[in-house]
């Protein structure tokens, strides 16, 4: 081992154990690590007091022989999470210098169990966007450039500031969240490992809410391993969140066995969009055959559906927004302009705090919800939503896992897309997952012809995130996915 | 369905959004990509379909009607633009 930053969560976990290095020192190697990436952006705010304190209780309870799950790993938070007495402010300038006074659920199961924060990771606005160019505090460069260039490209979003600082070593881990894609999108870009488990699986309580019906907190880590990990410490049932489920958190490292003998495996036809570029079609054949020669039956099924979850996605998520934000008026948190009464001190602010594409998302949501457009576009909506979720059902039936591309290109460069529409196309092949609450994993799978990373998903039964990691685990095998961000910065 | 400068201009008020007058075309344009793409479901018959309400299984929990936590208008507050006695302040609503 070359530097400490280059342990994975797992490796640092018995490094520490056995004293080959204090969680102080690894800390430490971090946070000088975080300071000479600082021209990636993917850190809004760095946390080097509060990162050494945790340290220091880690190398203490290492001291006693006590370690917890994650004693001593250092990892990012998305901006999203709330962090007691920490910046949160889901990189709007609406939630101007807002510092919560309770943690997230998420966040304090990780530091529960031993995880010390390195600091708040940038992200598109509210976590709206696929290529974190929308965030208040700059865009994100992608630790990725193409062969031969160097040129900038963007990481992803709506985690790009998560999905950068694992590329580029600057966290062992990163919380992240999911909503259309918003884990496995960054993920892919970056080469590594993002999985949005199950609605209902982690507790949304205290994470800055987009689209309740569709958020979900993920990780986002250097391999499959990790993410089990990193996922087992996330998920918890919570009295906070209704909606997070009373179902006990399986050991997802105990299912990675390697043995994926009878599983059976879905290609679903739908998938092969038109103009999907060669490298992509051939990384997926590549996959199925991967799974098939370790044991597993591949089984072709038809999710129908597919092509209308994303229209029917951005009437479902701006609603769900436009009622989420409505919260955010200038009286009770965050920034305030001034206006002649109250309405117009309402409207100053929200014109003020939000940017483009968040207005652009609360105005769509306003329309679908007004009157006398109800029925016709989110009512609509969310009957397209029981068909997609029937259409996974049926293919229940037949397959254990379905394998499918994780985006429909590799990362592209900031600027190059500005029509909105085409923007959202980017999560064509994830956003089906969330309409339907299941679990979806990105795994790196190989490099495109630039030389830039390109990943599978796998979608999986509710609550069989067990069955996903241990599938990912065996395409992780054999695609030797080894490949980093050469050191530029 | 495609939607005029006046409609954006009402919906940016039910948003509670101030919108610059020079910026409704572009507003106007935008919105109007996107509803036209969601046109797209039309293409699909809903007949007798149930509208989604929950994508998981879950019935309503319910928890014992006792005081928990709570009476701390300091730590409500902490973030307010503008506060006074544990009140926030806003511009005078009522003539």
């Amino acid at each position: 081992m070359s530097e400490l930053t280059d342990f994975t969560i797992s490796e640092a976990r018995t490094a520490l154990r056995e004293k080959q290095f204090s969680a102080l020192e690894l800390t430490e190697a971090y946070l000088a690590a975080m300071e000479r990436a600082r021209i990636l952006n993917a850190y809004v705010v760095e946390t080097p007091e509060h990162a050494r304190a945790m340290a220091k209780e880690s190398d203490r309870r290492i001291a006693e022989g006590k370690p917890r799950a994650l004693e001593g790993i250092p990892l990012g938070i998305k901006d999203l999470f709330s962090t007691k007495g920490v910046h949160t402010q889901a990189c709007s300038h609406i939630l101007h210098q807002f510092k919560p006074t309770y943690e997230s659920t998420v966040s304090a199961n990780l530091f529960d169990n031993g995880a010390v924060m390195l600091g708040k990771l940038n992200m598109d606005e509210f976590a709206m966007g696929s290529s974190n160019e929308t965030s208040y505090y700059g865009k994100v460069i992608n630790p990725w450039r193409r062969k031969g260039s160097n040129a900038a490209l963007v990481p992803g979003g709506s985690s790009g500031g998560s999905a950068a600082a694992v590329a580029a070593h600057i966290c062992a881990g990163a919380t992240a969240t999911d909503t259309g894609g918003s884990i496995r999108q960054p993920a892919a870009f970056t080469g590594t490992v993002g999985i949005k488990p199950t609605y209902g699986r982690c507790s949304r309580w205290g994470i800055v809410a987009f689209a309740s019906s569709l958020d979900q907190a993920g990780p986002i880590a250097r391999d499959v391993r990790d993410a089990a990990i990193l996922l087992k410490s996330m998920a918890s049932h919570d009295a906070k969140d209704t909606t997070s489920v009373d179902l006990p958190v399986p050991d997802y490292e105990a299912a990675l066995t390697g043995d994926i003998r009878g599983l059976r495996v879905g290609i679903p036809k739908e998938y092969r969009m038109e103009g999907m570029p060669q490298d992509i079609d051939a990384l997926w054949h590549k996959g199925a055959k991967w799974l098939r020669s370790q044991g597993a039956e591949i089984v072709d099924v038809s999710l129908p559906h597919t092509k209308y979850a994303l229209p029917a996605y951005y009437i479902v998520a701006p609603a769900e927004a436009s009622s989420n934000l409505a919260r955010y008026d200038g009286v009770r948190y965050g920034l305030r302009e001034k206006g002649d009464d109250v309405i117009s001190m309402y409207e100053n602010t929200r014109a003020k705090g939000f940017g483009r594409e968040v207005q652009r998302r609360i105005m769509i949501g306003t329309y679908v919800l007004s009157a006398g457009y109800y029925d016709a576009y989110y009512v609509k909506a969310q009957k397209i939503r029981t068909l997609i979720k029937r259409d996974f059902d049926r293919a229940w039936e037949k397959v254990d896992v379905i394998l499918t591309p994780a985006t429909p290109s590799a990362a592209f460069a900031p600027g190059e897309i500005t029509d909105p529409v085409q923007m959202y196309l980017n999560d064509i092949f994830t956003v089906t997952v969330n309409m339907a609450g299941l679990p979806g994993i990105a795994v790196p799978a190989g490099l495109d012809s630039g030389g830039l990373p390109l990943a599978l998903q796998l979608i999986g039964k509710p609550f069989d995130e067990s069955t996903l990691f241990r599938a990912a685990h065996v395409i992780e095998a054999a695609a030797k996915f080894k490949a980093r961000p050469d050191r530029w910065w | 369905m495609s939607i005029d400068q006046k409609t954006v201009r009402r919906i940016a008020r039910l948003a509670r959004i101030r919108v610059e007058e020079s910026d409704l075309p572009r507003l106007e344009g935008e919105l109007n990509s996107i509803l036209r793409w969601i046109e797209m479901l039309n293409e699909v018959d809903t007949t007798d379909v149930e509208p989604m309400t929950s994508v998981v299984k879950m019935s309503i929990k319910m928890r014992d009607d006792v005081v928990r936590e709570g009476q701390d208008p300091t730590a409500v507050t902490v973030n307010a633009p503008r506060v006074e006695d544990d009140f926030y302040v806003v511009p005078k609503v009522i003539e």
